[in-house]
């Protein structure tokens, strides 16, 4: 997949804002997953190209503008994979 | 320039000090409570006139001074941030919220040496040009309280107006959006970032927040230099640090470290032992658990310690002693993040309470079979996803539970029973003992 031509952007969600309707993950689960409790969750990185209409739908039809498109990628914080000790770990 | 006008405080005409490292503590003991403005000044002289900003914020780049709010973060970098604003006013905030329910020594530090802060803080708004100081002190921290506002009373000829502001009484209250916030709205929950405080913050203006401690260093930084304060510190990191240390018989003591001491010195120095500990929570409850084996002889360094994986974070050194149980700690820490969070974001009100609420009953021997499973799963889950870190404080804690006391969560788990007190879990005769062991053997 090529990255968005020109500056790359990536989602990022207002997390005060967003109130879970879990819309975003429907219209767009290439890119977002839901939680246990049906809060989204990034896989993070730029949008790429082919992904970006759908991205903008997403984007637009967030019901409490809490979804937007970045034009850095947030904090490393927002993916990165909390090393588990090996014995709760399925 | 700024030099060493005087000696330092660890010399000349101060007490000897039981500690060689005494810096912010040197002077009369902490016991003997509010020192005045006058036998401050006779002490350490006044804070010096002249300086220019620009020097001053090189100054404090140069010493290596790190917040010690608990982030570690370079207070120089901070300072040149808001120093280096295109427009407008700023505004210096002193926080002394120090909502780390174990930690004490901010209010220690304020409820003894009040003008060290507000020196800090004036030094601070002379380097970044703010035309206001704000003291920000938790409001349960009533020796604090008096001692700050008696200080102002006492003092006279201070460049920029000052006032004292009580922060709310709970754990998020000190983050600095939850500052800003507070001090703009009325409101200590963090609010969604950017714009960050430096840009803009109180009043709109860019907002320097730094906690009273690294305050009350950079105020002997301004009158002995950053030579004088790189002189101390024996690993990697420069300078000296405040620790509350707590441990077996209920001891709880706010001491000063040189950076670099070991657990073992620390300890040993205020009368323990920490080998009668089994582990060891340092950095308050954003920080993690290490056992004392492991870290008795690593020196206590914000540097050092990040390459385990753990932190210095507030200065929190809480010793968990044998024959305690760690599941049951871990629980209890869990149920007051969960409690603290500000409930705005949901990953964060519903993961934080899920998470306490199963370590809850893994602690208490009531748990469902995949409560175990779940706490690892939601840990991940919960990582970076609030408007703060809050979150990330719960998950990094737990995952350090996970891996210290993993022997203790397995015998909860497997058997119902907890090493501590022999007993058995009220669920253990409706489901049998040893119904199943997860993961690998110990």
């Amino acid at each position: 997949m090529r990255a968005h031509l020109g500056r790359d952007l990536s989602l990022a969600v207002d997390r005060i804002a967003c109130d879970g309707s879990g819309l975003c993950a429907e219209l767009l689960p290439e890119l977002i997953e839901l939680d246990d409790w049906g809060y989204p969750m990034l896989t993070g990185g730029p949008v790429p190209d082919d992904l970006m209409t759908l991205a903008r739908r997403a984007v637009d039809r967030c019901p409490v503008l809490a979804l937007r498109l970045v034009a850095r990628q947030p904090a490393a914080r927002a993916s990165r994979p909390v090393a588990l000790p090996e014995f709760v770990r399925r | 320039m700024i030099g060493a006008q005087s000696l330092p405080p660890s010399h000349g005409r101060t007490q000897p000090q039981q500690q060689s490292t005494a810096r912010l503590l040197a002077g009369p003991p902490l016991a003997d409570g509010t020192e005045s403005h006058a036998a401050h000044v006779a002490r350490l002289g006044p804070l010096p006139g002249r300086i220019d900003p620009g020097a001053l914020v090189a100054e404090i780049e140069r010493s290596g001074l790190l917040g010690r709010g608990g982030a570690a973060f370079p207070a120089g970098t901070k300072w040149r941030a808001v120093a280096g604003r295109a427009s407008g006013g700023a505004v210096v905030v002193a926080n002394g919220a120090e909502g780390e329910p174990r930690s004490h020594k901010d209010r220690a530090l304020m409820a003894a040496r009040p003008h060290l802060v507000i020196d800090g803080g004036l030094l601070a708004a002379r380097a970044v040009g703010a035309g206001e100081l704000v003291l920000y002190v938790g409001s349960d921290h009533h020796a604090a309280i008096a001692s700050m506002r008696r200080a102002l009373a006492e003092r006279r000829g201070d460049a920029l107006p000052i006032r004292l502001m009580e922060a709310p009484a709970r754990y998020v209250a000190g983050e600095s959006s939850a500052v800003v916030h507070f001090l703009n709205e009325g409101d200590a929950r963090p609010t969604a970032v950017p714009p960050r405080p430096y840009v803009r913050g109180v009043g709109g203006r860019a907002t320097l927040v730094q906690n009273v401690e690294s305050l009350a260093h950079a105020a002997l930084i301004g009158r002995f230099g950053a030579e004088w304060y790189r002189s101390a510190g024996r690993d990697s990191t420069p300078g000296t640090a405040l620790v509350t240390v707590q441990g077996a018989d209920g001891m709880a003591k706010v001491a000063e470290l040189e950076y670099g001491t070991t657990l073992r010195e620390l300890a040993a120095s205020l009368g323990h032992d920490a080998r009668d500990h089994r582990a060891v929570l340092l950095g308050g409850y954003f920080g993690g658990w290490a056992t004392v084996d492991a870290v008795v002889d690593v020196p206590l360094d914000p540097a050092r310690l990040t390459e385990r994986g753990l932190a210095f974070g507030c200065g929190l050194v809480a010793l968990l002693p044998a024959g305690t149980c760690g599941v049951q700690a871990t629980a209890g820490v869990l149920r007051y993040m969960a409690g603290e969070s500000a409930r705005q974001c949901g990953p964060c009100v519903f993961g934080l309470g899920a998470i306490s609420a199963a370590a809850d009953r893994l602690a208490e021997r009531r748990h469902a079979p995949d409560d175990l499973e779940n706490l690892g799963r939601w840990a991940n889950q919960v990582q970076g996803r609030g408007g703060c870190h809050h979150p990330d404080g719960a998950a990094g804690l737990l995952v350090s539970a996970l891996e210290v006391f993993h022997a203790e969560f397995r015998l909860h788990q497997a058997t119902r029973r907890c090493s501590a007190d022999g007993t058995i879990g009220l669920a253990a005769a409706a489901s049998g003992p040893g119904d199943l062991a997860i993961g690998r053997a110990a």
